[in-house]
């Protein structure tokens, strides 16, 4: 999960990262108030999960508390490469000396944690990275061992910080060492770590990204979830424990394991060129061992989008029995009744599958077509998506 | 012959009290795996019936493998307690450690990777269904009814396309197959399994199964390009996966331009590998090469 600046920057300073004031305004009235409580010349910066956002207007600065208003209003809905403005976060503004780069991350290639710093921060690290790598120091951390005062300054050395900054940078790469563990983040980055006039290090802009398989240990994670940005038919779908993806496209897709799953949508893109460019409508893995019920669940989802012009239900069991799936179905479309009108391509394979056809073949649902192989039920639910009105 | 898993292994069950462990304890004493114990703490001396075989439960791991000779544990404790469980199997320098809990933090499998290192234990997942050598051994949650011993070597990131795999080639027949699972930071690698089917005398060829996230096959390309003699049929899932989003495995996602399924396909033919778009695609190119 991605948080918002203003998110990330309450959980560094909840970590002793030394930040500005500020706080975040979701209408131009809030804006003015924080900008009054601030008493100083503010910056008024879009709430956006995208980069890029100064180039698009998104971030201002504001003399006094009227024009942080103003500003706000000019920010607030403001749609930047495709993702509206809903809040902004209003912060002192600082005037900055020098501007520095500092992060953790997982390293997925080399299984292990990676410190990245750098003297020269504020322009996009991916660029610093390509056109000056020797700017960049990389040093992997040991996830059995972490950070501590020693290792930080192993980092902030190979980075070769200004002498005047090293123990203050030095002390902030411990505190977001323990923003990193402690929140079980995958990604905790800071550009820019700004020199102010006055010679303090401060955390100015934030991206951290957090495990959601850790939730278990931070109920209060859940809080931090974007519940506007959720498309309804993915927030319907995680009400109901299902692990489904809206896509742009035609056929509904319901399967087994994420693998399966990936590979079935792959598979009717393709068949769908033949068709006139018919794409699959959404992912959907119901996971091993799945019971009729969640079975009936995912349908339930996917034939509620009115995207969806054909259904392909593509299981193989190995733990899933594939008599449950049929049960399923049957049970999915008789709930359902006449408000089913979208055809349904099913094919089964592995555990249990002649019971499974025929529960299929003796409900005999007009709606229903039964195929024997993946890549042949992926055409017809192509086929039929590209035929329906 | 077959890798990590022979007919000798002996297996204990790290949770095997609980609901998953005991289904699937039951499945591989039923496919004729040398499950000889399980371990939790709290029900230590206590025994668990399956079906006429009495498995004993044991307080810790060093203590199973002590009385019992184990040498391969199945992880099936949630994902709170995975970590710990991990950590327990490696210092009790067991030989192989296969986590098919789903859901772990990845601050702790990169934390039990790292312990790991250096030890003895291999460590296959986690998210991951296990590894078979059929007719010989099963450790995991693969269904064991789906093919039998042959000369096809399979890796793969995805449970379900293993099955699938499995059942399209099931007439030619596997040596090993082994899911290696869908988290970003897993222990034992598409190159790790390369590397022990071309040492393997029994494996002819290989299926690699890969997906999208991470770079873990663009370097197995480079690893088959210098190291891998014998034929490698390649599949990759997620070519439609939008930018950005987590598609069911929690390491399968694009990263911006990194992860995508195109690159990796490109990888891989580029080091001779034929990749087939469709499962059932490779599936032939294997009946080729194998001539079956």
């Amino acid at each position: 999960m991605d948080l918002f600046e203003y998110q990330a920057r309450d959980l560094l300073a909840a970590h002793g990262v030394p930040v500005l004031p500020g706080g975040v305004a979701e209408t131009p009235e809030q804006a003015e108030a924080i900008a009054r409580e601030i008493a100083a010349q503010v910056v008024v910066k879009a709430q956006v999960k995208v980069g890029g956002r100064g180039k698009a207007g998104g971030v201002k600065l504001a003399e006094d508390p009227e024009t942080a208003r103003a500003r706000a209003e000019d920010i607030l809905g403001l749609d930047i490469k495709g993702h509206v403005t809903r809040k902004v976060m209003v912060a002192q503004a600082s005037d900055i000396a020098e501007e520095y780069y500092f992060s953790y991350l997982l390293d997925r290639s080399n299984r292990t944690f990676l410190a990245m710093a750098s003297k020269e921060g504020g322009m996009e690290i991916e660029q610093l990275a390509v056109e000056r790598p020797e700017a960049l120091a990389r040093i992997p951390v040991d996830a059995s061992v972490g950070v501590d005062a020693a290792k930080a300054a192993e980092i902030v050395d190979a980075a070769g910080f200004p002498a005047e900054v090293r123990d203050q940078v030095i002390a902030i790469a411990v505190q977001l060492w323990d923003v990193f563990t402690k929140e079980d983040a995958t990604l905790v980055e800071i550009n820019p770590l700004a020199k102010d006039p006055s010679g303090k290090v401060l955390a100015l802009d934030a991206k951290v990204t957090l495990d959601e398989n850790a939730g278990f240990r931070h109920a209060e994670h859940a809080a931090l979830e974007d519940a506007d940005a959720a498309d309804p038919l993915e927030a319907a779908a995680k009400a109901k424990d299902l692990n489904y993806v809206k896509l742009q496209g035609q056929v509904g897709i319901i399967g087994n394991g994420a693998g399966l799953v990936m590979s079935t949508l792959d598979v009717v893109a393709y068949a769908g060129e033949e068709f006139g460019g018919v794409r699959p409508a959404n992912f959907l893995d119901i996971g091993g061992g799945a019971s009729a019920e969640v079975m009936a669940n995912g349908l339930g989802i996917i034939l509620s989008d009115p995207d969806v012009k054909s259904v392909f239900v593509n299981v193989f069991g190995g733990i899933t029995a594939c008599d449950e799936v049929a049960k399923g179905i049957v049970a999915a479309l008789g709930q359902l009744g006449d408000e089913a009108t979208k055809p349904l391509v099913v094919r089964l394979d592995g555990n249990n599958v002649e019971e499974g056809r025929r529960i299929l073949a003796e409900a005999a649902h007009p709606l229903v077509t039964v195929v024997d192989t993946m890549d042949g039920a992926a055409r017809r639910a192509a086929e039929l998506a590209s035929t329906a009105a | 012959m077959s890798i990590f898993l022979t007919e000798n292994s002996k297996v204990i069950v790290q949770g095997i009290t609980g609901s998953e462990g005991r289904k699937h304890t039951a499945r591989m004493l039923a496919s004729g795996t040398a499950v000889v114990g399980g371990v939790n703490p709290s029900k230590a001396g206590q025994t668990v019936d399956f079906d006429g075989t009495s498995v004993p439960v044991y307080g810790s791991v060093a203590e199973a493998m002590k009385e019992t000779g184990a040498d391969v544990t199945v992880v099936f404790v949630p994902p709170k307690f995975a970590k710990d469980a991990v950590i327990e199997a490696v210092d009790a320098h067991i030989g192989l450690a296969v986590v098919i809990t789903e859901g772990i933090p990845v601050h702790d499998s990169t934390y039990f990777w790292a312990h790991a290192q250096g030890g003895a234990t291999r460590i296959i997942g986690p998210n991951c269904p296990g590894l078979i050598s059929p007719g010989r051994s099963n450790a995991g949650i693969i269904p064991a009814n789906i093919t039998q011993a042959g000369k096809i070597g399979l890796v793969s990131k995805s449970g379900t396309l293993t099955y699938q795999m499995m059942y399209e080639l099931r007439d030619i027949g596997f040596s090993t197959a082994v899911g290696i699972g869908g988290d970003p930071v897993i222990g034992t690698t598409h190159i790790d399994c390369l590397k022990a089917f071309q040492d393997d005398p029994e494996t002819e060829a290989i299926v690699m199964i890969g997906e999208i996230g991470g770079d873990a096959e663009e370097r197995a390309a480079d690893f088959i390009k210098a190291n891998v003699t014998k034929p490698v049929v390649g599949y990759v899932a997620g070519f439609t996966a939008p930018e950005g989003k987590t598609m069911g495995h929690a390491g399968a996602i694009v990263s911006g331009s990194a992860g995508t399924a195109a690159a990796k396909q490109e990888a891989l033919e580029a080091a001779g590998v034929r990749v087939g778009k469709t499962p059932s695609e490779a599936a032939r190119l294997m009946r080729e090469i194998v001539g079956a």
